[in-house]
């Protein structure tokens, strides 16, 4: 039906509609990545309030479940307001190379074998190389905003995300070893054992799967690795100078970044849309977008689960973390697992 | 001019001017912002070149965490560039060196029509499903396995090197526990729960507890 659909506007536009089609589609993208982003907050702050014994928003709407978009209209009409002295262009700039950054990852996250922007072969290396771009948005921010709160998180911020992706990239070694392919596609069909959930990558790559779950609460700034915030001592860290909608940009490249990672998750070590039960099983065996959704909103509620249960991490525990335990740890399970895959003891991949 | 060709003047006019203002800009910040630019669109030019695999990983290593770090000191940095300015003179000479060579070394690539290599055949295109970052790993791993190995060694030296000559042992002022022990900490240890039946206080007794 969509293609007799489609036939109007191809004929209407001619050479120019690849690129068209391509930009709708990026823009249902955006659209669905927004409304989950809204959503995420108010499960966050739902999920939080039953943790704490609290209720939640509850006025706007039937449950609070218009709060998203009240707060989304509060945020767009505030004052923006750039403090004295700021680098107003790299201060405005900031909020939005976040965002971007937070964005064009998605470019190579498949979620099924076709519907995929880009299915090129070096995905994860492509994937790495933007999330380590993220921690650009946070630097700027604090270096321009001309306030010393804000530039010590994003040194913080800095230092946190550069320790902790060296964990992150040998997490994602293993997982291209065990795959044999960089190709994101390539490695959920990998996964595609008999056996259902126990063929995912998350079993042989179990220290790796912990120490890639760990680095990305840190990598996303999320409690409690939240130092570059850390409201007890530098009162909101790096964007303490931004109001309104700079603000908002800041709060949704987070999401976005929690989001994604959750989603990498699911396709790298939960085996992304295969269905946990073997595919002998009716029905339930069959693959399907719905048990990526699933795993990938299962992460994000682990992500919030965390934010409610730990007490933020001291500085220099983070660190140690990152450096003496999770480098030590993947470095150690990629050589077990290098000597483990020569052995006829690995049954994962054929 | 085909599209690819568009793409090639659009990246490095990019390119050249954000080379340009690495070494114009008066604020450092902006230098090392604006070299993150040079980087982002040589790596651009890389992929064009069907080096996607070295594209991808100049962004990675050097816009991804090398620049970060430099950003990081850069930022710290108090510059008085009246300061700055003083040396211009001593160190003209070495540095007009450095310039006379470079420009001797570009003449020397971008001169090869003149040299007779202008009839260098193109190089033929990789066929379908070419993966540049396979090849590389095989040709790392098999025949250059050797040199390889050598230059990751040299890098494993200069790490420890590094270490070695900028650690500092810090006293132990004996406050500081180790981590390791700080961490484990479990409840019991610091907190002793003690069971307190309610009791319905005595009211002469409250008074007195008042007025003290």
């Amino acid at each position: 039906m969509i293609d007799t659909l489609l036939v109007y506007p191809q004929q209407l536009l001619g050479p120019l509609w690849p690129t068209v089609w391509l930009l709708v589609k990026i823009l249902a993208l955006i659209v669905v990545l927004m409304v989950v982003f809204a959503y995420v907050t108010y499960a966050e702050r739902k999920i939080i309030g039953f943790i704490q014994l609290r209720i939640g928003p509850n006025r706007v709407g039937p449950l609070g479940l218009i709060q998203p978009w009240a707060d989304a209209v509060k945020l767009l009409t505030k004052e923006i307001v750039v403090p004295t002295g700021a680098n107003k262009l790299l201060f405005i700039t900031a909020p939005s190379l976040a965002f971007m950054m937070a964005i064009a990852a998605w470019a190579v996250v498949p979620f099924s074998p076709e519907a995929v922007f880009s299915n090129i072969d070096a995905g994860l290396l492509y994937l790495l190389a933007m999330t380590s771009l993220g921690v650009y948005g946070v630097l700027i921010a604090g270096w321009a905003s001309n306030s010393k709160y804000a530039f010590l998180g994003s040194l913080r911020s800095a230092a946190q995300i550069v320790s902790y992706e060296i964990a992150m990239g040998f997490a994602l070694v293993g997982v291209l070893m065990a795959a044999q392919s960089l190709n994101l596609v390539q490695i959920v069909q990998a996964q595609q054992g008999g056996a259902g959930l126990l063929s995912w990558f998350w079993v042989p790559l179990f220290p790796l799967f912990v120490v890639y779950l760990i680095s990305g609460v840190a990598e996303t700034n999320r409690a409690p690795f939240d130092v570059a915030e850390g409201e007890s001592e530098i009162v909101a860290g790096f964007h303490v100078e931004y109001s309104g909608m700079a603000f908002s940009v800041f709060f949704m490249a987070e999401y976005m970044n929690m989001i994604l990672i959750a989603m990498l998750t699911a396709l790298l070590f939960l085996g992304g849309w295969l269905s946990p039960f073997p595919a002998s099983v009716p029905a339930l065996g069959a693959a399907g977008l719905h048990w990526l959704v699933l795993k990938a909103g299962f992460i994000l509620f682990c992500f919030l689960w965390f934010r409610a249960t730990f007490p933020r991490y001291r500085y220099d525990q983070i660190m140690r973390l990152g450096w003496k335990i999770f480098i030590p740890v993947t470095l150690v399970w990629i050589v077990v697992l290098g000597a483990w895959m020569q052995t006829p003891l690995w049954i994962w991949w054929k | 001019m085909t599209f690819q060709e568009i793409i090639f003047w659009f990246f490095s006019a990019v390119l050249v001017f954000a080379a340009l203002r690495v070494i114009t800009a008066r604020n450092p910040v902006h230098a090392a912002l604006f070299l993150v630019l040079a980087f982002c669109t040589s790596a651009g030019l890389w992929i064009q070149l069907e080096a996607e695999f070295l594209g991808i990983a100049l962004i990675l290593v050097y816009v991804g965490a090398v620049m970060v770090l430099f950003l990081f000191v850069v930022m710290m940095l108090d510059i008085n560039i009246e300061r700055l300015r003083q040396g211009f003179w001593s160190y003209l000479p070495v540095g007009g060196l450095v310039a006379a060579l470079l420009v001797v070394e570009m003449a020397l690539v971008l001169g090869g029509p003149w040299f007779g290599l202008g009839e260098a055949p193109r190089p033929a295109p990789a066929p379908e499903g070419y993966s540049n970052t396979k090849e590389l790993g095989r040709l790392i791993y098999t025949d250059y396995v050797y040199p390889f190995e050598l230059a990751a060694v040299i890098l494993l030296v200069a790490i420890v090197a590094a270490i070695a000559l900028t650690l500092r042992r810090r006293k132990s002022s004996g406050r500081q526990m180790d981590v390791a022990q700080q961490v484990q900490v479990k409840r019991a240890d610091r907190v002793r729960m003690v069971s307190m039946p309610a009791v319905k206080e005595d009211k002469v007794e409250a008074k007195e507890e008042g007025g003290k």
